[in-house]
C-alpha cells in the first residue's frame, strides 16, 4: 500500500467563509474511500480539490508525490450525479471520446486501423458495464442507471489513477442502485482502482468503502457560524470490506456495521 | 373538459389552421367587390383578376428597359442579399459565440463590446453603412449582418456558457484540450441552437433587407414594393408581400426539418 493522493494541511475558504480546514489525509492506492457528512460540510469541495477543479486556499495536494495542478487531467476520472455524459454522442461515441482525444490532438477523430482498435476497446468497456446492446443509443434514450454506467465506462477507458464519484447513485431508485453497487465493486476489484466517493447515503458508504471519512464542523460559533470549517471528524477503516470484495462476496453479505453501531451522528449542529 | 386538455389531431389542426386564412381572404374579396361596385377604378383593394394582370407582366414579360423578367430578378437579388447576410452572420455567430462562451478571458475582453453593439438600433447605422460602403450590395448585406449577428452571437455564447460545468470537467478528465473541447463538445451541441437562432433571425433579416432596398437599390423585392407604392399599385404590392411571406415560411420549414433530421440526439433520439 503506497500513498497515492495526500492532502497536507489543506484549507478551502470562499471570502471569509471557511469550508474546509486542516485537512490532512493520505489516500492509499487501491482504497475505496467513502466521504459522508451533512450538506454544506464540504464533501463536494473535497472532491473538487482532488479533481483539480479548485485549488486549495492553503496547503498542498500531492498525487504520486507530485503537487497537483489546479486543473482536471486524464489521471483522475470523474462521475457526477448528472450531466456526466455527452448528449450528442452515442454510448459508443461517449466511450471512444477519451481515446480519440489522446490519439488525435487536432481533430479528436480517428480513422482506419486506429479507429477500429479504439472502437474494439470501447465496445469491450461497454460490455464490461453491461451496455453493449445499447451502444448506438443516445443518452436521451437511456435510463438514469444506464447513463451512470456509461459515465463510468467513459471514465475507466482512460485507466485513471483515481476515480472520483460525486453522489453517483444519488438519483437512482433503490433496485438500480444495488446493481450499481455490485458493478462498481466488481470494477474496483478488476481494475484495481482507487476510488473516492462522496455520498449522502451512509449505508452505501459503509457497504462499498474500505474507509469511511466523515466531514463535519468541529466547532460552532453561533455568532459567526461561517468562521469554522469542516474537518475530518471520523476516519473509519473497514478492512473487512477490502478482503471481502477481493473474494467477491461483498454484495452477498449483510451489513454488520450499521451507521448507528459505529456511533456516528451526522447532523450534530445546524450547519450553516 | 378543460381547454388545456383538448388535444387536436393533426388533420383537424390543418383544417382549423386554414379557417382564419380562408375567412380573411373571403373578407378581403367581399370588401374589394363592394368597393369596385361603387368605383370600378378603385386601386386600394384590387380584385384577383387585376393582380394576375399586373403580375403577369412582371413574371413573364421582359422589362423594356433592362430586358429582365422583373419578378424573378427581384427575387434573385433579394435572396442573394438575404443569404449572404444570413451566412456571414451565422458563421460569425458560431465562431465568436464559441470563443465568447467557452473561454473566460475572451468573454472578459469582448463580452461588453458585443453587448454594446447589440443594443444599437441597426437602422440608425444605415447612413454610416451607405457612406462607408456606397450604395451597392455591400451596404445592404452589412445592414443585415449588423442587424442580426450580435443577437445570434449572444445567443450562441449564452448557450455555450450554459453547457453543464460537469461536461466541461468530464471532457478534461478524458484528456481533451481547449481546442478539442471546442470542436468535439461545444460545437456539435451548439449546432441545433444555431439553426434555431437563424430561424429566429429570419424575421429581422427580412426587415433589414427590405429597409435597405427601400432606401437605395435598383432591384429587389423591397425596392419594387416601394417603387410601385408611388402609383398606389396595390395589385403588385399585395402579391409581392404574399410572395415574401411564402419565401420566409418555406425557409423556416426547411430549417426546422434540417434541425430534426441532422440532430436526432437533441430531440430525444428520434429521427
Amino acid at each position: 500500500m503506497t500513498a497515492l493522493l495526500s492532502f497536507k494541511d489543506v484549507w478551502v475558504e470562499y471570502g471569509d467563509k471557511i469550508v474546509l480546514e486542516q485537512i490532512n489525509l493520505t489516500i492509499e492506492e487501491g482504497a475505496f474511500v467513502s466521504v459522508i457528512g451533512p450538506s454544506g460540510a464540504g464533501k463536494s469541495s473535497l472532491l473538487r480539490l482532488a479533481l483539480g477543479q479548485e485549488a486549495p486556499s492553503r496547503g498542498t495536494l500531492m498525487l504520486d508525490g507530485v503537487p497537483l495542478p489546479p486543473e482536471c487531467g486524464p489521471d483522475r476520472g470523474v462521475v457526477f450525479q448528472h450531466y456526466s455524459v455527452f448528449p450528442h454522442l452515442t454510448a459508443l461515441g461517449n466511450v471512444m471520446f477519451g481515446l480519440e482525444c489522446a490519439q488525435s490532438p487536432l481533430l479528436a477523430k480517428l480513422t482506419g486501423a486506429a479507429r477500429r482498435q479504439a472502437r474494439e476497446e470501447a465496445v469491450a468497456m461497454l460490455e464490461e458495464v453491461g451496455l453493449k446492446d445499447a451502444m448506438h443509443s443516445y443518452p436521451a434514450q437511456m435510463s438514469g442507471g444506464m447513463q451512470q454506467r456509461l459515465a463510468i465506462a467513459q471514465a475507466l477507458i482512460k485507466r485513471p489513477r483515481i476515480l472520483l464519484l460525486d453522489e453517483p447513485f444519488g438519483a437512482l431508485d433503490p433496485g438500480i442502485r444495488n446493481d450499481m453497487h455490485q458493478l462498481i465493486t466488481r470494477l474496483w476489484t478488476d481494475y484495481e482502482l482507487t476510488v473516492i466517493m462522496v455520498t449522502h447515503d451512509i449505508g452505501e458508504a459503509f457497504k462499498l468503502g474500505t474507509r469511511v471519512l466523515t466531514l463535519d464542523k468541529w466547532r460552532h460559533d453561533p455568532h459567526a457560524p461561517h468562521r469554522y470549517g469542516a474537518k475530518v471528524v471520523y476516519d473509519i477503516p473497514l478492512e473487512r470490506n477490502k478482503q471481502e470484495s477481493l473474494s467477491e462476496e461483498a454484495d452477498a453479505q449483510p451489513l454488520s456495521i450499521a451507521p448507528d453501531d459505529a456511533g456516528i451522528t451526522i447532523d450534530r449542529f445546524d450547519n450553516n | 373538459m378543460r381547454w388545456v386538455n383538448r388535444h387536436v389531431s393533426r388533420s383537424r389542426s390543418v383544417m382549423m389552421g386554414a379557417i382564419p386564412i380562408v375567412l380573411l381572404v373571403v373578407l378581403y374579396l367581399v370588401i374589394a367587390a363592394e368597393r369596385h361596385a361603387a368605383n370600378p377604378s378603385d386601386k386600394i383593394l384590387p380584385l384577383p383578376g387585376a393582380m394576375v394582370d399586373a403580375m403577369w407582366g412582371l413574371l413573364f414579360v421582359p422589362d423594356q428597359l433592362s430586358g429582365r423578367l422583373l419578378f424573378w430578378a427581384d427575387t434573385l437579388a433579394s435572396l442573394q442579399r438575404l443569404f449572404l447576410g444570413l451566412g456571414i452572420s451565422t458563421l460569425s455567430a458560431l465562431l465568436v459565440g464559441l470563443l465568447l462562451g467557452l473561454l473566460p478571458p475572451v468573454r472578459a475582453t469582448f463580452g461588453t463590446l458585443v453587448t454594446g453593439i447589440a443594443v444599437i438600433p441597426p437602422i440608425a447605422l444605415l447612413p454610416i453603412l451607405f457612406i462607408a460602403f456606397g450604395l451597392g450590395e455591400t451596404a445592404k448585406v452589412a445592414l443585415i449582418v449588423i442587424g442580426i449577428a450580435p443577437f445570434m452571437i449572444r445567443d450562441i455564447a449564452g448557450h455555450v456558457a450554459a453547457l453543464p460545468r460537469e461536461q466541461i470537467l468530464k471532457a478534461q478528465t478524458l484528456g481533451a484540450s481547449t481546442w478539442q473541447l471546442m470542436i468535439r463538445v461545444a460545437l456539435p451541441q451548439v449546432l441545433p441552437r444555431l439553426i434555431e437562432a437563424v430561424r429566429l433571425s429570419l424575421g429581422p433579416a427580412w426587415v433589414f433587407l427590405i429597409s435597405a432596398e427601400a432606401i437605395a437599390a435598383d432591384i429587389g423585392l423591397g425596392y419594387r414594393i416601394f417603387l410601385v407604392r408611388r402609383y398606389l399599385a396595390m395589385d403588385v404590392i399585395l402579391p409581392y408581400v404574399a410572395w415574401i411571406a411564402l419565401l420566409a415560411a418555406v425557409l423556416d420549414m426547411i430549417l426546422v426539418w434540417t434541425n430534426r433530421k441532422a440532430f436526432p440526439w437533441a430531440h430525444g433520439g428520434r429521427r
